[in-house]
């Protein structure tokens, strides 16, 4: 047959889920091709696409607190500044085509305030940057009404940001296929908590158009654009195996989890956002592990009460498990309209985690009232990230009281939780022994990060990103034998815990409490109970 | 800005910039709105350049970077440049009402 001719093999990074075929969707991503047209449709196409444009701030601003839509604002005014425009339409006379001719005027102006060497000024490049994408992309989608995938179609896209991936219902969609990402980017893990099938880093995509036939295999990284009818055999072979293995690990995920030498191991999900527990079983694990409470904060910090019902529902579902929840983990690569600061060099070195709710304490105090009022309702543990001195740990435990102080003094039911760390830092993770932490948790992905000086965003980097660097390995023991020694437990919560293939190394080390995305509890437990896992490193 | 510039008569004002980022962004923004109420031709520089840009082009006031606790010379002209001066300075007085 011709068609094996044509068959393109593509290798990038595997994220989750198993071998899926499907139709190409693609996403529309900063990139297009538009047919040129006169000067004067060339005009009328940018007028258009400037009032589209600013239709979208507008209806964008009005969703935004205050700070967040002044900084729209700023763009709002620039698509009715006569001097900037004039030079474009003028190109535009002369012959360019619209796009060309925005891009390259507003090429000029963020040169220009890139080089006034003002941080400052540099960030307002950053605000010309979107609004030139913004124009473009308002230019080359004139329907953007038609941009809804059909069922079992595979989404290929540059990249997503994690609002653009929760928009999609992937309940009726077969996996995700990104040119960008790593592993360990938000989409990622949103990806893996929810068992889609995705392969993010596979580079340039523009010759997989929307309609080809896809073969994607979320374990090896692999996406083949069409497909031999041979090797769409072999993918339909390994789905029905797949189902049979799925079948077998939901299977599991209704047991304890207990080595082949009997050690008893909990696992514990990790929650994002709480219509994930819609749908699962709390029986399947013992407690949540973490609660990224980021998604409270996708549109502004929320109020008390916000939070409060978003906590009880997690509690509640829990029914008397314990539930761990995560002070705001803003800042890295998680920026929080309002809330985290512009214009870091260095976001990852910078304000992120429990130092930025130290530096906006009225905006901590909201968030541990919250936490201690769910905390009546069922055991829950308090967790601050990005930490690594002993007092910035005393110092939350201070703010804590005071939140509790105020309860109290309110009358309104609380409970005073438990206050443990996250180990991400090198620094936490060799001095964790020195903490007065009433439980650790390792971050893993960014525990590599640090120690690995690899950003976990960067895909370049994925080889040396790598969860067995010895010296990764060495500060996940160290933690496990700090918190054994003061008998406190420790668990991890990052990817490493979520990956099946990994968990006889954690168990080598004495690890006995796994935190991971909830579709991967089956497979974790599976693994736990293929392994020897006797106490020989452990004890 | 144009050639006949020298031929315009201008009626001229000045403030000083109270705010410690200088004239940024959200200042930027609400003076350029404020100058576009007005007919007149509305004109600014910092005290650190010659050259005058359009009150009424918020890149153009972005880009002047007029710095904290200099004045900011304004100029009009127009049928109401008189009443457009007055507005500005009053403005960058108030510190853009922050």
């Amino acid at each position: 047959m011709p068609e094996t001719l044509n068959e393109r093999i593509l290798t990038g990074v595997p994220v989750s889920g198993g071998s899926v075929l499907g139709v190409c969707h693609r996403l529309a991503d900063k990139r297009f091709t538009r047919v040129k047209g006169n000067p004067g449709e060339e005009a009328v196409a940018l007028r258009n696409a400037i009032s589209r444009a600013g239709k979208e701030l507008e209806e964008l601003s009005a969703g935004l607190d205050r700070l967040a839509a002044e900084i729209l604002e700023f763009q709002q005014v620039l698509l009715e500044d006569d001097d900037l425009l004039e030079p474009v339409f003028s190109r535009i006379d002369s012959g360019e085509s619209a796009d060309g001719a925005w891009a390259a005027v507003f090429a000029g102006e963020i040169a220009e305030y890139q080089a006034a060497d003002d941080e400052y000024m540099a960030a307002r490049a950053a605000d010309l940057g979107d609004l030139r994408d913004r124009v473009l992309r308002a230019l080359s989608a004139p329907q953007s009404a038609g941009d809804t995938p059909p069922d079992g179609a595979i989404v290929v896209a540059g990249d997503l940001t994690p609002s653009a991936f929760l928009e999609l219902d992937w309940t009726r969609l077969s996996g995700a296929a990104l040119g960008a990402g790593s592993a360990t980017s938000h989409v990622s893990i949103l990806a893996r908590a929810r068992g889609v099938t995705m392969v993010v880093g596979l580079g340039e995509l523009d010759e997989t158009p929307s309609g080809a036939t896809l073969a994607l295999d979320g374990r090896t990284g692999t996406m083949i654009v069409a497909p031999s009818s041979e090797t769409r055999a072999r993918f339909q072979e390994r789905i029905a195996q797949e189902a049979g293995l799925k079948a077998q690990e939901a299977e599991i995920a209704r047991k304890p989890a207990i080595t082949r030498a009997g050690r008893k191991i909990r696992v514990l999900v990790n929650v994002d956002d709480p219509s994930i527990l819609d749908t699962l079983d709390p029986d399947i694990c013992d407690g949540i592990g973490l609660t990224r409470t980021e998604f409270l904060f996708s549109e502004g910090p929320p109020d008390e009460e916000t939070q409060l019902q978003a906590y009880e529902t997690i509690v509640r579902w829990a029914n008397g498990r314990p539930v761990t929840i995560r002070t705001l983990d803003a800042g890295g690569d998680k920026p929080v309209p309002g809330v985290t600061l512009d214009g870091e060099q260095n976001p990852f070195l910078g304000v992120r985690g429990l130092r930025l709710s130290l530096l906006d304490r009225s905006l901590f105090r909201v968030q541990l009232r919250a936490i201690a009022r769910a905390a009546r309702l069922g055991p829950v543990k308090l967790m601050v990230p990005m930490v690594t001195a002993p007092f910035e740990l005393e110092e939350a435990r201070e703010e804590l009281d005071l939140a509790i102080a105020e309860l109290s003094k309110e009358g309104l039911a609380h409970a005073r939780p438990e206050c443990g760390i996250m180990i991400e830092t090198p620094a936490a993770a060799l001095t964790a022994a020195d903490w007065d932490a009433d439980f650790y948790s390792i971050g893993s992905n960014d525990l590599i990060q640090y120690v690995t000086a690899c950003a976990r965003d960067n895909p370049n980097l994925a080889k040396l990103a790598d969860p067995c660097n010895p010296a990764v390995l060495e500060l996940i023991g160290r933690t496990v034998a700090a918190g054994k020694a003061r008998g406190v437990e420790v668990s991890l919560c990052g990817d490493m815990a979520s990956s099946p293939e990994l968990v006889p190394l954690l168990l080598s080390l004495g690890l006995e409490c796994f935190s991971v995305a909830p579709a991967q509890v089956g497979p974790v437990k599976l693994a736990i109970s293929s392994t020897e896992g006797d106490m020989a490193n452990g004890e | 800005m144009s050639e006949a510039a020298s031929n315009i008569e201008w009626i001229t004002a000045s403030a000083m910039i109270v705010d410690e980022t200088g004239l940024h962004a959200r200042p930027a923004v609400k003076l350029t709105k404020l100058a576009k109420t007005f007919e007149a031709s509305v004109e600014i520089r910092s005290q650190a350049q010659d050259r005058w840009v359009n009150a009424k082009s918020p890149n153009a006031v972005m880009k002047l970077k007029a710095a904290y606790n200099t004045p900011l010379l304004i100029r009009a002209s127009g049928p109401d440049a008189a009443a457009a001066a007055e507005a500005l300075a009053d403005l960058v007085e108030r510190n853009f009402d922050a």
